[in-house]
């Protein structure tokens, strides 16, 4: 290290984003984050990008840490620029989305004065918030960075905020940013426990009909070939939950797509059917267990999860294992025998064969999913698709073939609409070469929809496909399905998606048919530059195969 | 009436501001009453030692318990529930007693090892450590003469025997 230097708390807090490489800021300035942008101005391989909204900043750095699978970094003002970052904050937490959130704040000697644009936000944050600080003087934020990364990025990941103080911007200190750190009572979870691994293998070594639940958490713990040796050795049918999706390849015949309250029928049929669950990185949120009473009802099961807060949460488990699930397989796997489990496996490919919920329908409208589909083919599966929220997240999780990890993105957790359109400006910066899919809803894209000025700003070729059925499409599904069809609120009067593009300065396409649809996907592949299209779809259509409220998986509907 | 059922909590958990804001928020969250919640130094330096009293027994506390783990300031929690342990509390009681009662509330406050701290005219003040049980029961019997005013600490706890929490 040479001499301790003199540096501002903005020096700080750009020098501890340079060397955490992440490169990317997604951001809104204001009067008390200034300082912050005056040092930034001197720090020219950081790249900050302008976001119309600080949500879309927020969800911007989501999409970015995600496709990079390390911290993403974003940043606001004090009062309404830090309360817009909130929905974001509350995404990335409920997603285990390592964010850096940094807040301007007022001058400490105003702080708790109902100053000018003074919000508690480090009061609005803690629930939403893997950890926050409100920094008190200088001398302190060298550590606080620090940590915040190391919190962000370590164990169960997560959004980590810190509001920053107008003064502690521009003080200064000598006080170095610590290379190690260490916080007495946080120890991130390793190798599970080499008893319950053991007594894992026995249980999956005995069980004649095992499944995997494959989570979010392989992907953020990198544990695809773990995952896949495992699921190869022993012969074992793979599931996915939503943020699972692509963690294993899809067209493995292994693979059984995903399951919950829009899952496969047969994904949800051989988790009702199985008798041991093996899952990996994942919470049994209620959306992928239906009425929890009766999920699974012959099975045990094995949970392997980094937060043992995860672990019995929500249903009984034989064995619990709290652990990286990467580290973890990789003690596991050699204790594994193979086996073919053949019934099983043709039980559950006659299920697929029977009810074949992949599948689309041969439809002289056009069907969303077939939209889907098609932008699977002109891709040849080859890009990065940020689902939004409503029927089109699920059309687009279900109707894509997902053979490469990190390649579908949604806010599963939050459920967010207006998520697509920012994270997939993120996504694509974190991946410039990549082919990167924005497929959303006429309601969510409005959501964000100011983010088509940032798209255009920094021409960044995303492809936003709006799945527009002219409704708030899920809301109208359930009040068809569970309130005798009472529409209210759920119809929407729309905007010319196109026009509205091309006045940002975005290349706009409307499309009606199916052979528009096939032209318009081409048409936009072959540009340059970002496209959006504007899908006239079937505005009946409706999400299929479902569970339910209250239904168990055994009740899945198909129609 | 069925009596209500507690659970005892103890958490160690950094000197930090906003811990306990955390931790109570923790509760409220999840819909949990907290019965009693006091804070205070532990043997450690920097650390501090919540004794957190919720109401109800059952999984649930388990679950709390992790989700106290979460918060990155919280070094350890135990659950004292099951445990043999030492529960205190101390209360302030302001007793209505005139110059013909006076000494029929010393006589009672001596017989539950309490001290009488400030005497007045037509009252009182009555400090007693003691467990929470035996100040409902000191209160019940006080209450005859009259209750002006009370300031309970809520309890700390700490398990019998052993070397403690490390
Ligand atoms: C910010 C936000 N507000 C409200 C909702 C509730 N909600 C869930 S899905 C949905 C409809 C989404 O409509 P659209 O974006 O057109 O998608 P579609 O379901 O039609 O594909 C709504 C309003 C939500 N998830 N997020
Ligand atoms: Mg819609």
């Amino acid at each position: 290290m040479s001499e301790p230097k003199q540096r501002t708390g903005g020096q700080i807090l750009c020098d501890a984003m340079r060397t955490e490489g992440t490169g990317a800021i997604f951001g809104m300035p204001g009067g008390a984050s200034l300082p912050f942008y005056d040092a930034l101005y001197h720090y020219a391989d950081l790249a900050h990008y302008s976001m119309r909204h600080e949500q879309g900043a927020g969800y911007a750095a989501d999409g970015y840490a995600r496709a990079l699978n390390r911290v993403g970094i974003c940043t606001a003002t004090s009062g309404p620029g830090a309360t817009n970052l909130v929905t974001s904050m509350a995404s990335a937490m409920m997603d285990s989305v390592p964010v850096i959130f940094v807040t301007g704040q007022v001058a400490t000697p105003f702080i708790g004065s109902d100053a000018f644009q003074e919000t508690d936000i480090t009061g609005v944050s803690i629930p939403v918030t893997k950890q926050n600080y409100l920094v008190k003087n200088v001398e302190e934020l060298p550590q606080i960075v620090a940590e915040a990364f190391y919190l962000a990025r370590s164990g169960r990941p997560g959004p980590v905020h810190i509001d920053v103080p107008k003064d502690v911007l521009t003080d200064t200190t000598d006080i170095p940013t610590p290379t190690d750190v260490k916080i007495h009572g946080y120890r991130p979870a390793g190798l599970g426990h080499k008893r319950m691994i053991q007594r894992a293998a026995e249980a999956i070594n005995a069980a004649e009909k095992p499944v995997i639940l494959a989570g979010h958490g392989i992907a953020i713990s990198e544990a695809f070939d773990e995952l896949k040796e495992l699921v190869e050795k022993a012969s074992i049918p793979v599931i996915t939950t939503l943020h699972g999706v692509g963690n294993f390849p899809e067209s493995h015949d292994l693979s059984f797509g995903m399951l919950g309250m829009h899952g496969m029928y047969y994904a949800n049929i051989a988790v009702h059917e199985c008798d041991l669950i093996i899952a990996l990185g994942m919470r049994f949120d209620d959306r992928v267990t239906g009425r929890v009473k009766d999920f699974a009802p012959n099975a045990n099961i094995v949970h392997i999860d980094i937060d043992p807060a995860e672990i019995e949460k929500v249903v009984p488990t034989a064995v619990p294992i709290v652990g990286d699930v990467k580290l973890t397989l990789g003690a596991l796997n050699p204790q594994i025998e193979s086996g073919d489990r053949a019934a099983w496996l043709s039980r559950l490919n006659s299920l697929k064969a029977d009810h074949p919920s992949h599948a689309i329908r041969e439809s002289e409208a056009l069907l969303p999913q077939r939209v889907v589909r098609n932008i699977y083919e002109a891709t040849k599966g080859e890009a990065k698709i940020i689902g939004d929220v409503g029927q089109n997240q699920m059309w687009a999780a279900q109707h894509f073939l997902y053979d490469k990890p990190l390649s579908f993105f949604s806010a599963g957790g939050l459920g967010g609409m207006g998520y697509s359109l920012p994270a997939a400006i993120g996504v694509q910066i974190a991946k410039p070469d990549d082919t990167v899919w924005s497929i959303t809803g006429d309601g969510g894209l409005q959501i964000n929809i100011q983010e088509l000025a940032a798209l255009a700003e920094y021409n960044l070729p995303v492809k936003i496909a709006v799945l527009n059925n002219g409704h708030l499409g899920m809301i109208r599904q359930w009040q068809n399905r569970f309130y005798e069809g009472r529409l209210k609120a759920s119809v929407l009067q729309n905007p010319n998606f196109a026009a509205v593009a091309e006045a940002y300065g975005v290349r706009g396409i409307s499309a009606g048919s199916n052979e528009d649809a096939r032209k318009a996907i081409d048409e936009a592949m072959a540009h340059d530059g970002p496209v959006l299209i504007d899908f006239a779809v079937d505005p009946n259509e409706d999400v299929f195969p479902m569970v339910e409220p209250g239904a168990s998986l055994a009740e899945t509907v198909e129609v | 009436m069925a009596a209500i059922e507690y659970s005892t909590l103890v958490a160690l958990v950094q000197d930090h501001p906003g811990v306990l804001t955390k931790a109570a928020m923790l509760f409220r969250r999840r819909g949990y009453n907290i019965a009693s919640l006091n804070v205070g130094h532990s043997e450690v330096p920097g650390i501090s030692r919540m004794t957190i009293v919720v109401e109800g027994r059952g999984p649930h506390i388990k679950q709390c318990e992790k989700q106290l783990y979460k918060l990155v300031e919280v070094v350890k929690v135990l659950d004292l529930t099951e445990e043999a342990r030492v529960d205190k509390e101390v209360a302030l009681i302001r007793v209505s007693a005139h110059s013909a009662e006076r000494a029929e509330v010393v006589g009672i406050a001596r017989a539950f090892d309490a001290e009488i701290v400030d005497v007045a005219r037509d009252s009182l003040i009555v400090e007693i450590t003691a467990s929470p049980y035996t100040i409902d029961r000191f209160l019940e019997v006080a209450g005859d003469f009259g209750i002006l005013e009370l300031t309970r600490t809520g309890v700390v706890s700490m398990s019998r025997g052993g070397n403690g929490a490390k």
